[in-house]
């Protein structure tokens, strides 16, 4: 089972976190502290996986953005990867050519998105279609109101970050 | 500014565009007060805001949130969104719910009422909406207000897909904070017949859910074995077109897929003909899979096909029957061992450690030793390191023990500053498990200590020294190499002390010849002294008092060091004593009793390796794997204590120097006289280890520490308050809830405790006992070591004055979140009579309070029983009885301790056996006891087997003290 998921800069910026698990604020803090410094620290080339406590950290960087899935000793690395691949996927798809703006505006429609796609810190639907789906019938429900379009000037988070 | 999707919160953009312009952290926080006064005066102002403004408003506080700063208005605003028509409006006050309220708010009623309404509607986006609010929050309120209506979701006929999928994943969330509400095992057989269903997604979600409620009740759950393996079967046959959207880069259902293997890991091989057939066969598609060439280049389709593979390999590991197929398994993930993607070597190493346990694949993991090897000199990152030493240590044996151990030194010298302590104890472990012969075992822990001196730590060299002192053939060859090792110039402490305690037992065997006579020995051993730290220079002290009896010829030498003014005036007391005891001793005493007192040291008990206990104390999962068990004691008798000559050597010397008490600075606690020659031996021996009580060094530390630790074990500290902690009473209410905890002429404190599960309620009684107010009057709690984070309590307010002869009640609430051994502190302050008093006591909250008993048959027992036996899982102790051991007495007691005492189970009326669940908020562990009184030898041996390592351990300390 997923612990947490965490978004976040090349500067060390949080950008999104889900707590699948209850801890206090201030503990979320520290642990978010210490997984932003560890992983910035990381070079390219080295092992995704970090042992962490009696847990495992799955991380990787898309563009100018870190993600980072805490997951328990005998979930599978690979497959979290993979995760964090289709979420990526999904925000890609949802917001065409995602980037890091995207999330900071939109961030409760990427909080919306990652609800489709894990529950309770477990995969839900790992179809595309399915969860697109689902986010499409809820923008149908939405009430009319002009969107504002404005320009879009950052990479995409799908394009190698080097 | 980026498009803002769907319907934008125009609002909302500027500000996050202006604090994205904020130039610095100050002019962030002013942005943000300015944003917050205006919430606020829009929240209390007198115009009703519509629906959108409020969702705006409620978006912002979310967005400062997370931001990282704390908000503590616009719940009630969240709230009300939930019963808005609009979807969108709805769809946040969920969110900020979701991530700010905490279960336990008292808002928590309305939401529910929320929730129950959303999840009749008849348009499934609000159902999913607040099925995704539970599953998120996932309270106990929840959890009793939606008993039956998730599980009926979940199996209705009329539920369609997406509904399915997020009532199976919330009841699972539901079911890991609070599994006593639901009865599962009424829908077991529909819950099962979801591996059926047609579509994927509500299989995927449903395969989690059945996991975890196998992981509880296997038995009632079993039925899921031969669905999961045809399921299973059908998509790994499947070509990757079948699946259509659940093919994920060419791989066919990859998550579903590693559900189904994991669920299978749950249960033992199947026994059914068909399915023994079709299992393996299963697997075998799997890894024929993995070796068909890519059908992509991109990376998601090798990790999404390898995972498979692993989580596939992981199931061949578990079944542990099939020798073909992990031979296989460990074939394949040779060839990852030098693929060139970091991931999959570090994830075959670590997959390979498992491999090297089986019988069948021991030796197919060997053939892979010098790529290992390899690894271990060229990998560039630590963790893959790390990995490749654990998959070295895993695979010696007494084939390779030489090389391997040789191979692992010789990395020491360069290796990582954050493994070499591990790596330390591992080759320690190594040579003296795979010892052919002693000197060998010798010679690699004085390499060690010269390669890594600061790593090695106590456990580490008092271990060589009990196996010398142990194994007189040794003795000889072990004191002439660390005579040559303490010739280098310089070398570290640690060999000093191993030489200074070798010299001193069996100096003798070497002072035949002329280059180590008995004065090259002190004269070199005294050429180091200067150098050591107080600790060492008290071994040597007592090396040279040892020498004396050795060698009296260079008596005069060594009394020179000890009347010199170095020594008896020496400003360490521990020092000084030692010194002047020492003089004393050497002149009054009779050569006869000096020799008795100085006599050699008896042999040590045998028993488990203390640097064993050390790296599994460091890493449990690091020794599960221990193939071999080490020494360990066959019979009672060791455990009872010290060896009986020990007691006869040391008595003397006691009342020798009560009658002669040497000039102590007041400094000098009393015990250290004993401490010197080890008499504390007995006393620590014969003390139960509690863990709970003892913050001094472990038995086994102070059974070694001959010439005992002249350091004084430091106090453990970390209380807040002041005096000593009071523990008193703490012993007695390890079995009982209520009674007086603490008490004394000013006051006493009384306690009464219910548990349920993994929760506590305990009530405080403060009561004055004098005639004058108590003023002031403070509570805190204080939590040792990692305790914070096991066990949380919550103080409620107390009265902070106190009548004269009257009582205060106070209420603490505790949630026990995983296992924990120490027990948190009480700590309570007041002024009485204008003086400040402060008292801190010990509360018992032990982690047995939170076992809630369980029932079961012979059968059960003893099959869950067998599974759990890996090294770590179990504990046994064997130890005289404190008690009388009236049978009646000692259910009394295993109830009292909460454990469930099963009748008719064990084949010997006389034993006991108990079955237990021990509630933390994290998990469950299963926790089965046997108790086996010997009324003859007047002696205990008590068996404790749980699911998780260590507690096994923490509940067999607590059980002994009541015994």
């Amino acid at each position: 089972m997923m612990q947490f998921m965490l978004l976040f800069s090349r500067q060390g910026k949080l950008r999104l976190q889900k707590w699948y698990e209850a801890h206090p604020d201030k503990v979320k803090k520290k642990i978010t502290r210490e997984l932003i410094t560890t992983i910035l620290s990381r070079k390219p080339k080295m092992c995704s996986f970090i042992e962490w406590k009696d847990m495992k950290i799955v991380y990787k960087r898309y563009a100018s953005l870190y993600f980072c899935c805490c997951v328990e000793r005998d979930d599978n690395e690979l497959l979290t990867l993979e995760i964090i691949h289709r979420y990526v996927e999904l925000l890609d798809k949802y917001f065409g050519s995602v980037c890091e703006l995207d999330i900071i505006f939109n961030f409760e429609k990427a909080y919306f998105m990652l609800d489709e796609l894990l529950l309770g810190g477990e995969v839900q639907e790992t179809s595309k279609k399915n969860v697109l789906k689902a986010i499409a019938a809820q923008d149908l429900l939405q009430e009319e109101e002009k969107d504002l379009y404005l320009q879009n000037d950052i990479l995409s988070l799908l394009a190698p970050p080097w | 500014m980026p498009a803002v999707k769907g319907e934008g919160m125009r609002g909302l953009a500027v500000f996050i565009s202006d604090i994205r312009n904020c130039k610095s952290k100050e002019a962030e926080i002013k942005r943000i007060n300015k944003e917050l006064a205006n919430i606020r005066s829009k929240f209390k102002g007198d115009k009703t805001l519509d629906g959108y403004q409020k969702k705006k408003y409620v978006c912002k506080l979310l967005f400062i949130f997370l931001l990282g700063h704390d908000i503590d208005f616009g719940h009630m605003e969240a709230v009300n969104l939930l019963s808005s028509n609009k979807y969108t409006e709805k769809q946040i006050g969920y969110l900020f719910i979701s991530v700010l309220v905490s279960g336990t708010s008292e808002l928590m009623k309305l939401v529910i009422q929320a929730i129950k309404e959303d999840i009749k509607a008849r348009n499934p986006i609000f159902v999913c909406l607040a099925l995704q609010c539970v599953a998120n929050i996932g309270s106990r309120e929840m959890a009793e207000a939606l008993v039956t209506d998730i599980p009926k979701l979940l199996v209705s006929g009329d539920t369609i897909d997406s509904v399915k999928q997020s009532s199976a994943l919330c009841l699972l969330r539901l079911l890991r904070t609070n599994s006593d509400l639901f009865n599962m095992s009424e829908w077991a057989n529909r819950v099962i017949h979801l591996l059926n269903d047609q579509h994927m997604g509500v299989v995927t979600s449903a395969t989690s859910l059945i996991e975890n409620l196998v992981k509880k009740n296997a038995e009632d759950f079993k039925g899921c074995v031969p669905l999961a393996i045809s399921r299973l079967s059908r998509i790994v046959t499947s070509s990757y077109t079948d699946l259509q959207d659940y093919t994920y880069y060419f791989v066919p259902a990859p998550w579903l897929s590693v559900k189904l293997l994991r669920l299978l890991q749950n249960y033992p091989p199947p026994d059914d003909p068909s399915l023994r057939v079709r299992l393996p066969e299963c697997l075998e598609t799997i890894l024929n899979k993995a070796q068909e060439p890519p059908k992509s280049k991109k990376i998601q389709h090798s990790n999404a096909k390898n995972a498979v593979l692993f989580e596939a390999i992981s199931l061949i590991i578990h079944m542990d029957n099939d020798p073909n197929l992990l031979v296989r398994a460990c074939t394949q993930l040779g060839q990852f061992l030098q693929h060139r993607e970091t991931n999959l070597r570090y994830l075959a190493l670590e997959s390979m450690c498992l491999l090297a346990t089986s019988e069948f694949s021991h030796e197919a993991v060997k053939t892979h030793q010098e790529t290992v090897i390899s690894a271990l000199k060229t990998e560039r990152d630590v963790s893959v390191r790390q990995r490749a030493v654990d998959l070295l240590y895993a695979m010696c044996d007494r084939t390779n023990a030489q090389e391997i151990v040789a191979e692992m030194l010789a990395y020491l010298e360069t290796a990582d500053y954050s493994i070499r302590e591990e790596m330390v104890l591992k080759v320690a472990i190594l040579a003296e498990k795979y010892a052919v012969d002693y000197t060998w075992f010798v010679d690699t822990i004085l390499n060690l200590i010269r390669v890594a001196g600061d790593y090695v730590s106590e456990e580490v060299w008092y271990r060589v020294i009990q196996i010398v002192i142990n194994r007189d053939d040794v003795q000889g060859y072990a004191a002439k190499t660390v005579f040559e090792a303490l010739q280098a110039p310089a070398c570290h402490e640690n060999m000093v002390k191993v030489g200074g305690y070798i010299l001193g037992e069996f100096g003798n065997l070497i002072a035949g010849d002329p280059r180590s006579s008995p004065l090259v020995q002190f004269q070199l051993l005294h050429s180091k002294f200067h150098l050591c730290s107080p600790a060492t220079r008290g071994l040597l002290l007592s090396t040279y008092v040892k020498f004396i009896n050795l060698f009296p010829e260079i008596k005069p030498q060594i009394q020179e060091v000890f009347r010199s003014n170095n020594q008896v005036r020496n400003a360490d007391v521990e020092l000084q004593q030692r010194a002047i005891e020492y003089l004393q001793l050497t002149s009054v005493t009779s050569t006869d009793v000096l020799a008795t007192v100085l006599e050699e040291m008896p042999a040590f008990p045998e028993r488990e390796s203390s640097i064993l206990a050390k790296l599994k104390k460091k890493k449990p999962t690091a020794v599960k794997e221990e193939g071999e068990k080490p020494k360990t004691m066959p019979t009672a008798q060791v455990n009872s204590g010290a060896t009986p000559d020990a007691n006869v050597n040391v008595e003397p010397v006691a009342s020798l120097f009560q009658t002669d008490p040497p000039s102590q600075a007041p400094a000098a606690p009393a015990a250290t006289s004993d401490d010197l020659l080890g008499l504390s031996t007995p006393v620590a021996t014969s003390a139960p280890p509690n863990a709970l009580n003892n913050g001094g060094p472990p038995a086994s530390a102070v059974l070694l520490d001959i010439f005992g630790d002249p350091t004084p074990a430091p106090p453990t500290s970390n209380n807040v308050g002041a005096g000593v902690v009071d523990e008193e009473h703490f012993n007695k209410f390890i079995c009982k809830n209520s009674g007086v905890i603490f008490e004394n002429n000013l006051l006493q404190v009384g306690m009464k405790s219910e548990y349920r599960q993994n929760l506590a309620r305990v009530t405080l009684f403060y009561g004055n006992k004098t005639t004058t107010t108590f003023a002031a009057f403070l509570t805190e709690v204080s939590y040792p070591g990692d305790l914070k984070e096991r066990l949380s309590v919550q103080l409620k307010d107390v009265d902070p004055t106190i009548e004269g002869g009257s009582q205060k009640q106070q209420i603490l609430n505790s949630e026990c979140i995983s296992e924990f051994t120490i027990a948190p502190v009480l700590s309570f302050e007041f002024i009485n009579n204008g003086a400040p008093q402060a008292f801190r006591v010990k509360l018992p909250l032990t982690v047995n309070k939170f076992l809630t008993p369980a029932v079961m048959n012979s059968e059960d027992f003893f099959n869950r029983w067998k599974s759990l036996s890996s090294p770590g899982q179990e504990c046994q102790k064997i130890f005289k009885a404190q008690h009388p051991m009236d049978t009646e007495t000692i259910k009394l007691k295993l109830l009292g301790f909460c454990l469930g005492v099963l009748d008719g189970v064990d084949p010997n009326p006389v034993n006991f056996v108990c079955a237990s669940i021990l509630h933390t908020r994290n998990q469950q562990i299963g926790c089965l006891v046997r108790l086996e009184p010997n009324n003859q030898a007047q002696m205990y041996r008590l068996t404790a087997r749980c699911s998780k390592d260590s507690v096994s351990q923490t509940i067999c300390d607590l059980l002994e003290t009541q015994l």
